[in-house]
């Protein structure tokens, strides 16, 4: 991560106040962000389109609103970067895919709204792996995101890009998609915060879909601080979205002084063990006793489900895909290439538009939700969720809040797991279940691996358990300092 | 989706034409009607036929990248209310995705309800008494328009295999239907027709649907096979759609059944397959096979949440529902000692509520309803006062009006507004007494001598009599303008021949 250069504000909360202050001015902070995009944008390739332009006009108009004595917002004149796969009304919205080409949005994603009504500048559309499909961003259409800790390395995914926004300084928060992983692992791995909220609590409507019920937007930022501001911006009851929950939660960033004295914390069992890097396991355990230093209660907890949630998810989220993904079609819009028949356009522009692992990903669903395969797959696929989701009720009995690795390992070179879908699939063993249940969970820096390189800690709560798990959050930021 | 097991029917078989077998006829009919909501069935744009293509369109219908549905509570409120109709019990639902490419559905998939439908197990009683068992009413959203057409001059072309292009207007996407899946319960192809209406009937009670056939906003779809009679087994069945009246559905069923009888009789086999009627030349051809139909791929749609009715919302939605028709139907034979087939027309018409007023003020059953259902103009009939028909009636019946003059004064009832008795001595409608029609009918007599020695000589029986009574009445209503009452010219002319003969 980028150093604050001289005195400048670096972090959101820091920022905002001294926009809202008149201390500083949003087009000045704009300007810093945008000469770090400039230095090293070449080199990460971060965004698949900065939005230098439509970024000046936005702060300027921020400026004067606060010249004009408005209270602008809580992320007043905050650079946002925003993943790919979030729609932007007359920006062109991509999913990292050819299929997609041409395409802008007539309408803002809820969260783009909410964002901007807070007083955030949108800078850029962030890389990701196609369709959000992969955990280390090189499954994009316009070539791979590198991680800014580590160039040879990658990123994580599939919100590689907005991950490596925040780390590279580029902007101080960013907003990311997590059907399984895709915001705590890359958050892991380039070392900054991301949020997975529980599902519902953040409007899903803009959000083009891979897999409907596992998707959830979260935030990225370099500090607790930031995304659980970022978090309250976003999160609340939204009438487009039907799975959006009701009620409203306390504001995280309310509770986040509040220590964790007196909470019950459990380690997963079956997350320390095979498959974990043994130093990233090892930075866990420090996170644990830093925890239990703090005042509260450890054990080890077991959620013996989970070991299944792999194999559910790889049912359960191409089924949905195989479905939600149909739509590009070549008819109405996007990519469409010529054919004699429609079934022919349809087929060869799928053909053209799609990379390899999504169409592996499709086949995977139809053939899950096929006649005489359904029960066997896709249904036995439901109901080891509703196993996991038993064990984990069970494990909450116990535990307020659970601990586990967010990613197996730090982060790895380019192109080490692309030749074997099966060996990049276990990166997200850790993140998995948290989506098929529908809890929330994030990733918190806690130092380095053997290789020097970030490793991520999960906190894992029960349904609406934010205020709690930004709590352990905060700790654990604190004492990794 | 049909379960296809029928029982044995009482209805008449076909008599094949080749053979002289007998053959039964067996028919499940599966009908989609449109809901008349002010909006679609997931997002705020207008439910509107007939408006410029693709004006009513928003991300949601158009199924745009990261848009989402939301259910339109009207919807759920009328698909329960038809479901009341239909006597189902309303039940928890989901949705689920159909999953198939087409142009004309903007997510390629279609959002229906696949195992848990909100209305299931419910009947229609038709006015003959048969009682059609109804499956399932669940909620679906409709698809767009395509129209195929040819570069070539005057170019419609209207099928997609010799077309040049094709255009696709989305506003009829996302509408909310519900289709109505009928147990295998029809015989025969009025029975089909009669079924239909009948949904009709219940559709515009309940003002869920405008139910119009030739606008698309009702369609059925006739699932039909035959088999000899005494037959345990059913026979293969074919799915005749693009039906859009209801003697297009009576045409395609008769049809349909021929072609199969025919086919079984020189030994070969019905194929499963879907067949579309051709209404220019009166016979259904080939659609899609069947067997090598789409592999739905049905699941839950994830971004719907179950819907659940309350108990209290479905004891509101019983307590809203108006008379149906065939409780009109009841209502209205029983008050007039009749059967209820005699009075389907008058509930039809919507006119039972005048019948039951006006015999339940004491006027003659009979000739009320014969009045409602034969002698009322279509407009306005509806606003008549009851008291005013049943006065109509007495007055009739004590002699004071002939049938011909009320039949004129009715008339002038639905005109007006005014009572029969003042239109009656407007129009100087009194009955002649039976002394000055005496003089008439022997002035008739007189002038027609060759008719009347004929009549006299005539066997009572002969059927000769009756054309000959007619033709003196038709002279006598002539000579007094109409003001004769029939039932005593009858009289006085039994009379003159009983003391001619």
């Amino acid at each position: 991560m980028s150093a604050p250069t001289g005195d400048r504000p670096a972090t959101a909360a820091a920022i905002a106040a001294a926009v809202r202050a008149g201390e500083t001015t949003a087009a000045e902070v704009l300007e810093t962000h945008l000469a770090r995009i400039d230095e090293r944008e070449g080199e990460i390739h971060a965004f698949n389109l900065v939005l230098a332009d439509e970024a000046r006009e936005a702060a300027a108009a921020i400026d004067r609103r606060v010249a004009a004595g408005e209270d602008v917002g809580p992320l007043a004149g905050v650079p946002i970067a925003l993943k790919d796969n979030l729609t932007t009304r007359g920006i062109p919205t991509t999913c990292s895919s050819k299929i997609l080409e041409g395409w802008c949005p007539p309408y803002d994603a809820t969260v783009v709204e909410r964002v901007a009504a807070a007083g955030a500048i949108s800078v850029g559309k962030t890389n990701l792996d196609e369709f959000a499909m992969g955990s280390s961003t090189e499954n994009s259409a316009f070539g791979p995101t590198r991680n800014p800790r580590d160039t040879s390395r990658v990123p994580g995914g599939s919100s590689g890009g907005s991950a490596a926004a925040v780390a590279a300084g580029f902007s101080p928060i960013s907003l990311g998609s997590d059907t399984g992983g895709s915001i705590r692992q890359p958050a892991a791995l380039c070392g900054v915060v991301g949020v997975k909220p529980t599902y519902g609590l953040v409007s899903r409507y803009g959000l083009i879909a891979f897999a409907s019920s596992l998707d959830q937007i979260g935030p990225f930022a370099a500090t607790v601080e930031d995304a659980a501001i970022l978090l309250d911006v976003i999160a609340g009851h939204d009438p487009r979205d039907s799975t959006s929950i009701p009620e409203a939660i306390a504001p995280v960033r309310s509770v986040l002084g509040d220590g964790v004295e007196g909470l019950r914390i459990g380690l997963v069992t079956e997350l320390m063990g095979e498959g974990i890097a043994p130093d990233v396991a090892a930075r866990v355990q420090a996170a644990a006793e830093a925890l239990e230093a703090a005042g509260a209660e450890v054990g080890e907890a077991t959620v013996p489900a989970v070991t299944y949630g792999l194999s559910a998810y790889y049912l359960i989220a191409p089924a949905e895909a195989s479905s939600n993904l149909s739509r590009y079609d070549g008819v109405r819009y996007g990519l469409r290439v010529d054919a004699a028949t429609t079934g022919e356009m349809m087929t060869a522009t799928r053909t053209a538009g799609f990379g390899n692992e999504v169409k592996r990903r499709i086949m995977l669903g139809t053939y899950a939700l096929s006649a005489g395969y359904y029960d066997a797959y896709y249904g036995k696929a439901l109901k080891v969720r509703t196993l996991i989701a038993r064990d984990f009720a069970a494990a909450y009995e116990q535990f307020d809040l659970l601990l586990s690795p967010t990613s197996p390992t730090t982060a790895f070179e380019l192109g080490a797991k692309t030749a074997d879908p099966l060996t990049m699939y276990l990166n997200d063993i850790c993140t998995i279940p948290t989506n098929l249940v529908g809890h929330a969970a994030m990733s918190v820096p806690f130092g380095v691996g053997d290789d020097g390189l970030p490793v991520g800690v999960q906190v894992l709560a029960p349904a609406l358990g934010e205020p709690t798990m930004f709590r352990a959050a905060a700790v654990l930021e604190e004492a990794a300092r | 989706m049909i379960e296809f097991t029928s029982a044995p029917s009482d209805a008449p078989p076909i008599i094949s034409p080749i053979t002289g077998d007998a053959w039964e006829l067996v028919v499940g009919l599966e009908v989609h009607c449109e809901l008349a909501t002010a909006t679609k069935l997931f997002c705020s744009c207008p439910n509107q036929f007939g408006d410029e293509p693709n004006t009513n369109v928003c991300p949601v219908c158009l199924g745009l990248p990261g848009s989402l549905p939301v259910l339109n509570r009207q919807v759920a409120t009328f698909a329960m209310t038809l479901g009341r109709a239909l006597h189902c019990s309303v039940e928890p639902s989901v949705f689920a995705r159909k999953n198939y490419f087409y142009p004309d559905m903007p997510k390629d998939y279609q959002v229906t309800q696949f195992d848990q439908p909100t209305n299931v197990d419910g009947f229609i009683d038709l006015p003959d008494g048969l009682r059609v068992g109804i499956e399932r009413a669940h909620i679906e959203e409709d698809t767009g328009k395509n129209s195929h057409l040819t570069n070539a001059v005057g170019g419609g072309g209207g099928r997609i295999h010799n077309a040049d292009y094709s255009l696709i207007d989305y506003n009829r996407a996302g509408v909310p239907l519900v289709e109505i899946v009928g147990r295998p319960d029809i015989h025969t192809s009025d029975q089909a027709k009669a079924y239909v209406d009948e949904l009709r009937s219940i559709l515009l009670a309940t003002g869920v649907s405008d139910a119009k056939m030739e606008e698309g906003s009702m369609r059925a779809d006739a699932n039909v096979s035959v088999r000899r009679v005494g037959d345990a087994t059913l026979g293969r069945r074919c799915e005749v759609k693009n039906v859009n009246s209801l003697r297009s559905l009576g045409r395609a069923i008769d049809h349909e059944a021929l072609r199969q009888i025919d086919l079984l009789e020189n030994d070969e086999v019905v194929m499963q397959e879907t067949r579309h009627w051709d209404e220019e030349n009166g016979r259904t051809r080939s659609g899609r096979s069947k067997e090598d139909a789409d592999d739905y791929r049905y699941f839950q749609e994830p971004d719907l949440v179950p819907l659940v009715p309350t108990a209290a919302e479905i004891a509101a939605i019983d307590a809203a529902l108006p008379l149906l028709p065939a409780a009109r139907r009841q209502r209205l034979a029983e008050a007039a000692g009749v059967t209820p087939d005699a009075v389907a027309l008058h509930v039809a018409k919507g006119l039972d509520d005048l019948a039951h007023a006006a015999i339940g003020s004491g006027a003659d059953a009979d000739r009320v309803l014969t009045h409602v259902e034969h002698n009322l103009p279509a407009d306005g009939a509806e606003q008549l006062d009851p008291q005013h028909l049943a006065a109509l009636v007495t007055l009739e019946f004590e002699g004071k009006l002939t049938a011909t003059q009320a039949k004129t004064v009715l008339a002038e009832m639905v005109g007006t507004g005014d009572d029969p008795e003042a239109i009656a001595q407007r129009l100087g409608f009194e009955a002649m007494d039976t002394g000055a029609l005496e003089t008439v009918v022997d002035s008739v007599i007189a002038a027609s001598p060759d008719e009347w020695a004929e009549f006299v000589s005539l066997d009572p029986a002969d059927k000769r009599t009756k054309k000959l009574t007619g033709f003196f009445t038709g002279a006598i209503m002539k000579a007094t303008q109409g003001k004769a009452d029939g039932r005593i010219v009858n009289t006085i002319l039994t009379e003159r021949r009983n003391a001619a003969s």
